[in-house]
């Protein structure tokens, strides 16, 4: 019988922790499977962030050095620098970059660093138990915004990678979401892309995945997928940001 | 040479080619000459990051990469580089951090201080750690101590912080500079997260849920830090044998201190000098040894009075121990250290 359908070879045999519904473990078997096709295993180091991926060093089958809250895309810098023949990626959060990294992200993009960031955007701190994020939207209830954001009281929520995507340093940046089979193949292309992007030394890459937190969102999982439809994307919209590579065999 | 290019030359030829700062004064000279001398070295990598914050952690990458690193700071900056330096010590990472003391609390000035003591030699980030603590006292020392340092932290994978001040820094003085390290003949490094090429994958990390694990995690450490009091302890003792009272200082204060000495010696006091090189691991063992010949201590520092404590904690009551301190920027004299001695010695009847 022909095997059509296996675990990629860069992803251990380890149960995931995950919550049930979360984008985090569809996402990590999407990187995997573009390691495996991209043959990228033996020359990819990984930079998990605090936050639900910061125990991503035991699903990948590959090299991996934790960062501190926020400060991936500088570790990945002096990682990049030092072995420029690698390819470097960081694994952040909304929290993670868009609030206490913020500075090292947009330093990392204006700087034109070569490495490639996957963003994982689900609008909560979800490890710490669901409290506002910086991508949290105008109306959503949280743990610290009781009766849901409102922009006079918590001010409004950050479009990160729009800014990065004015800045001169960054090459490719999109917005993908893992809430439906077409959306999770466009995010798979997505970040294949932005690998290439580094392979090709071209600059920053980026790509933001709107991903569901049932758990924290008090949803199920198909409510939470319909949420990042019907009003999510409205706030994020999904598509490309910035593209420099000239690449357009795969645009979609 | 001035002190400062002193540092960053002493840090190149030991092998170091991966430097990330921020401007502050009175360091900027490190940065300055790394961005030129780093240039011109295969494989230099200078970055003038955005903050301390992120030049702290693109030396956690490098270090992680296997490359020997370093950055450098003063007072306000070194704060903002605790994060990075317990994550250091929490992942057992070799780095290098140059704090070139000014005086504070906060913005305080830019003139030479030694009130970072407490920061440097117990942790200064969260968390049980310690860093090995160099204390230089001269030009040669800096250059000396800046490139043993490397090896240090190479050897028991841990930050190692050079403590000078603003007068090192910017102080200028004769220097013989150390040998150029060959990089590829430094001993290997079988931690390194390079991509898993012909090996299993790796992983350094510093979150430890299991509080049984981080406990082991911590005596681990601990193990580290006991072979290191054991073995790097380093001092200096001055005109100690005769001494019927014995100076304590580190650093700047020292080298002032050691005028002092030779002042009052000429007047027929017999006063001598200890000097601790290491201020972590602290020399507490040859100190108390001292203390069974002489029973009058006396502590100058550039601050309100830390290393007094390790001091006290070392000689552990078996003699007097007094303390003579300027914090704020201002720089002791020799005369006035040794007016401090001679008014102690007699009002003893020593």
């Amino acid at each position: 019988m022909k095997k059509v359908f296996c675990r990629p070879k860069s992803i251990k045999r380890t149960p995931f922790h995950y919550c049930p519904g979360c984008g985090h473990s569809l996402l990590h078997r999407i990187i995997g499977e573009v390691i495996d096709e991209m043959d990228l295993q033996e020359i990819i180091i990984g930079v998990p962030p605090a936050g639900c991926a910061v125990l991503a060093y035991n699903y990948f089958d590959i090299d991996m050095g934790e960062a501190s809250h926020g400060r991936a895309a500088a570790l990945a810098t002096g990682m990049k620098r030092a072995l420029p023949d690698r390819i470097v990626f960081t694994y952040q959060g909304d929290g993670d970059i868009a609030a206490i990294g913020t500075a090292e992200t947009i330093h990392a993009a204006a700087r034109g660093e070569n490495i490639t960031t996957v963003f994982v955007n689900n609008g909560v701190y979800g490890m710490t138990g669901g409290q506002m994020a910086p991508t949290t939207i105008l109306g959503q209830n949280t743990t610290t915004s009781p009766g849901g954001r409102r922009e006079d009281r918590d001010g409004f929520p950050i479009n990160l990678s729009e800014m990065l995507a004015i800045a001169k340093g960054s090459a490719y940046i999109e917005r993908t979401a893992v809430n439906s089979p077409a959306n999770i193949l466009k995010t798979k292309k997505a970040i294949a892309k932005a690998f290439r992007t580094q392979l090709e030394r071209l600059g920053f890459s980026l790509v933001e995945v709107l991903s569901p937190c049932p758990t924290n969102w008090k949803m199920d999982t198909l409510e939470a997928c319909k949420w990042i439809d019907e009003v999510m994307t409205a706030h994020f919209p999904l598509g490309v940001l910035k593209d420099i590579t000239g690449v357009k065999k795969d645009a979609h | 040479m001035r002190g400062n290019h002193i540092v960053a030359e002493a840090a190149v030829r030991a092998g170091c080619r991966f430097y990330f700062g921020y401007p502050i004064t009175p360091q900027n000279e490190i940065p300055e000459y790394m961005s030129e001398r780093l240039s011109k070295v295969e494989g230099g990598v200078f970055i003038q990051a955005e903050s301390e914050i992120a030049s702290i952690h693109m030396v956690i990458g490098a270090s992680m990469a296997g490359g020997r690193a370093m950055t450098s700071s003063s007072g306000p900056g070194i704060s903002l580089k605790q994060e990075g330096i317990s994550f250091l010590s929490a992942l057992e990472l070799p780095a290098v951090i140059v704090n070139m003391t000014r005086g504070g609390p906060g913005l305080g000035n830019i003139a030479p201080a030694q009130s970072d003591y407490f920061q440097a030699t117990r942790g200064g980030g969260h968390g049980d750690y310690r860093n090995i603590v160099l204390g230089p006292n001269s030009g040669q020392e800096l250059a000396d101590l800046t490139h043993e340092a490397f090896d240090l932290a190479d050897q028991y994978r841990m930050p190692v912080v050079i403590l000078g001040d603003g007068m090192l820094g910017q102080m200028m003085e004769p220097v013989q500079l150390p040998p150029e390290v060959q990089i590829k003949k430094l001993p290997h490094k079988d931690w390194t997260l390079t991509g898993a090429k012909g090996r299993p994958s790796r992983f350094l990390r510093s979150l430890i849920l299991d509080p049984m694990e981080e406990e082991e995690h911590n005596w681990k450490l601990m193990r580290k830090y006991e072979k290191i009091l054991k073995e790097e302890v380093k001092w200096e003792a001055f005109s100690v044998e005769d001494a019927k009272m014995i100076v304590v200082a580190f650093g700047i204060a020292a080298r002032i201190a050691k005028g002092a000495i030779k002042r009052v010696r000429e007047e027929g006091l017999k006063v001598g000098l200890f000097r601790p090189i290491t201020l972590w691991p602290f020399p507490a063992k040859p100190l108390k040894e001292l203390a069974k010949k002489v029973k009058h201590f006396f502590v100058f520092e550039m601050n309100m009075g830390q290393m007094v404590e390790d001091v006290r904690l070392a000689l552990d009551g078996s003699g007097e121990v007094h303390f003579y301190g300027r914090p704020g920027g201002v720089i002791l004299t020799p005369l006035e250290i040794s007016r401090v001695i001679s008014s102690y010695y007699y009002q003893k009847k020593l």
